[in-house]
């Protein structure tokens, strides 16, 4: 009777623990992987919401995906956002973040604030902002042709190449300073005495910059990387608010797209929208293993 | 002696204060704007004004006349504090049993969890549409809240901080006679609180911005969240873009408030996980 006690004490404490991490265990199986195994399998069917059946053949929305004009130039922009975007946004955060960690720098505080504040905006806050900035009767028009750059109002939103380019412009504003944070938490981890060294050594700042910082900013960047990434490929917001996807479907992305197939207006293709949303997944499994790699292997 | 190395580092960081100003500056600008558009008619935002004007009141009479905002404001508010208090309480509850009871299982368990990470939203929102469908909780406060309870993040956040509660503490209570759920809200619930802080924070700002899933869910007037009504806002014909960014500036200013005064939290929400 006694041993049982003391048994059960220990095997009470295991319960417990397992207690303890058993909602948010099954809330995200029940919330995330049963519903992606669902996805794969509605993938396979095809009709409307109320009438799923097989399709024949079985990856039927898969081929179709290849000839869907559409889904093609959703993919291409999404990652022209992607290859555009990112870089140019981790470089400058990284740099900013170089710039805000010296110590001989005043109002480090007030510059770090101002430039983290963009990412206190709510998604569809800043979407609508950058639609009205850029709007053809908005500001940075009047501003451009004050200014004499441009003879008149140029249509932003209306035109593919500079609709694309005004939401790469706002993801930049958006994002920045949000990576900007996480280099900084990062270098405050690196000694201080490294950088006085190369100072000693008549290293210049951009010598510093490359092979001091970003070496040692490495896992940051990684991760600062598959963040981006994931949230570039999942782009939604954005292109709803700010473009609409227009002109004509022109700027869409690759979730916008899946969300118009499944729930937005119109015939519900919730077969074909999985296989889309499937191919999604795959994709941002895919970047994120390559860019793990990637980040391993420099050394 | 020492002045003029001071002023001579102050030289050298000449173009870093520069680049910072003008960087500074594009960040704070369209914030700016919104606040001053807000107060100016849809002509003077047209024709480029940057400076206050006298059409906040009208601007504002205008837009509770054709929305309902302040119910909005009260949904979004009531849904991101629930979503706060309860992600916390399951997340909280998962990092302290994995971290403080881990074994190999739990380990392995974690693992898996981490893989959520990478399923993306879009891929889950149909299955997790017919879902709430099939258990009636379309427009309801469970639809927006129930999907994001537990994410790998949080619990990994506070995962990856329970490593500072001593176990000894834990030794000390059991001897004391505290049961294991005794312990999480005696002692692990006070000392963690700059965690929950932290998190609370950024949990309120996912809630309040959430706009794909609350946009699939929540289809009545009476239960739309503020970024809805924003976005719905903007799809009229004639936009009137002095009421359309007070509306914009509702929906941000307690996001913005929070930031400026939990800066500090809100900052370690965000790299949370990354220790």
């Amino acid at each position: 009777m006694k041993q049982k006690k003391g048994m059960g004490l220990l095997a009470k404490q295991k319960a417990a623990g397992w207690g303890f991490l058993a909602p948010a265990s099954i809330l995200i199986f029940v919330m995330s992987f049963y519903p992606m195994i669902q996805a794969f399998i509605t993938s396979l069917k095809t009709g409307s919401s109320a009438n799923l059946q097989w399709a024949d053949p079985i990856f039927k929305n898969y081929i179709r995906m290849f000839k869907d004009k559409v889904f093609l130039t959703s993919m291409g922009n999404t990652f022209l956002y992607l290859i555009i975007q990112v870089p140019i946004m981790l470089v400058l955060a990284i740099l900013l973040a170089q710039l805000l960690n010296n110590k001989d720098l005043k109002f480090r505080g007030l510059f770090r604030t101002l430039i983290f504040l963009p990412c206190a905006t709510a998604l569809v806050s800043y979407a609508l902002i950058f639609k009205t900035l850029f709007a053809t009767q908005g500001l940075i028009n009047s501003f451009l042709v004050g200014l004499g750059i441009v003879k008149e109002n140029v249509n932003w939103l209306g035109q593919p190449a500079t609709a694309k380019a005004v939401i790469i412009i706002a993801l930049l504003w958006r994002w920045t300073g949000y990576n900007m944070v996480f280099f900084l938490a990062g270098l405050q981890n690196i000694e201080y005495s490294v950088y006085e060294a190369a100072n000693i050594d008549g290293a210049s700042g951009w010598k510093t910059f490359w092979h001091i910082t970003v070496p040692l900013l490495r896992p940051v960047i990684v991760m600062t990387g598959i963040m981006s990434i994931n949230g570039t490929l999942q782009l939604f917001d954005e292109s709803v608010n700010l473009t609409n996807g227009g002109p004509s479907n022109t700027t869409i992305t690759m979730s916008h797209y899946i969300y118009n197939n499944s729930l937005g207006q119109g015939v519900a293709n919730f077969g074909y929208a999985s296989a889309l949303a499937f191919v999604v997944f795959i994709l941002v499994a895919i970047l994120a293993f390559i860019n793990m790699k990637v980040g391993d292997t420099r050394d | 002696m020492k002045k003029p190395a001071v002023s001579h580092i102050q030289r050298k960081l000449i173009p870093s204060y520069i680049f910072l100003t003008i960087m500074s500056i594009i960040s704070v600008f369209p914030l700016y704007w919104m606040f001053t558009a807000a107060t100016n008619t849809s002509l003077e935002v047209a024709q480029g004004k940057i400076w206050f004007g006298s059409y906040l009141a009208e601007n504002y009479k205008n837009l509770i006349a054709q929305q309902d905002l302040w119910r909005a404001m009260g949904n979004s508010f009531f849904y991101a504090a629930v979503q706060t208090v309860a992600t916390l309480f399951i997340c909280s509850l998962a990092g302290y049993g994995f971290e403080l009871y881990h074994d190999k299982g739990k380990d392995r368990l974690f693992a898996v969890l981490l893989l959520a990470m990478m399923v993306p939203q879009v891929a889950t929102l149909i299955p997790l549409f017919t879902m709430m469908s099939h258990l009636k909780l379309l427009n309801t406060v469970w639809a927006f809240i129930i999907p994001a309870l537990a994410t790998p993040f949080m619990i990994m956040m506070f995962r990856q901080n329970s490593r500072n509660f001593p176990i000894d503490t834990m030794e000390a209570a059991r001897i004391d006679g505290l049961s294991e759920i005794g312990i999480f809200f005696r002692m692990y619930f006070p000392m963690m609180k700059s965690t929950y802080a932290a998190a609370a924070v950024i949990t309120f700002m996912n809630a309040w911005n959430a706009y794909m899933w609350p946009r699939t869910v929540l289809k009545g007037n009476d239960v739309i969240t503020m970024p809805m009504l924003i976005a719905n806002m903007s799809n009229g014909y004639a936009v009137d873009y002095g009421m359309l960014m007070l509306g914009v500036l509702f929906c941000s200013l307690p996001t913005i408030i929070v930031f400026f005064v939990l800066q500090k939290q809100f900052a370690e929400g965000i790299t949370g996980s990354v220790k």
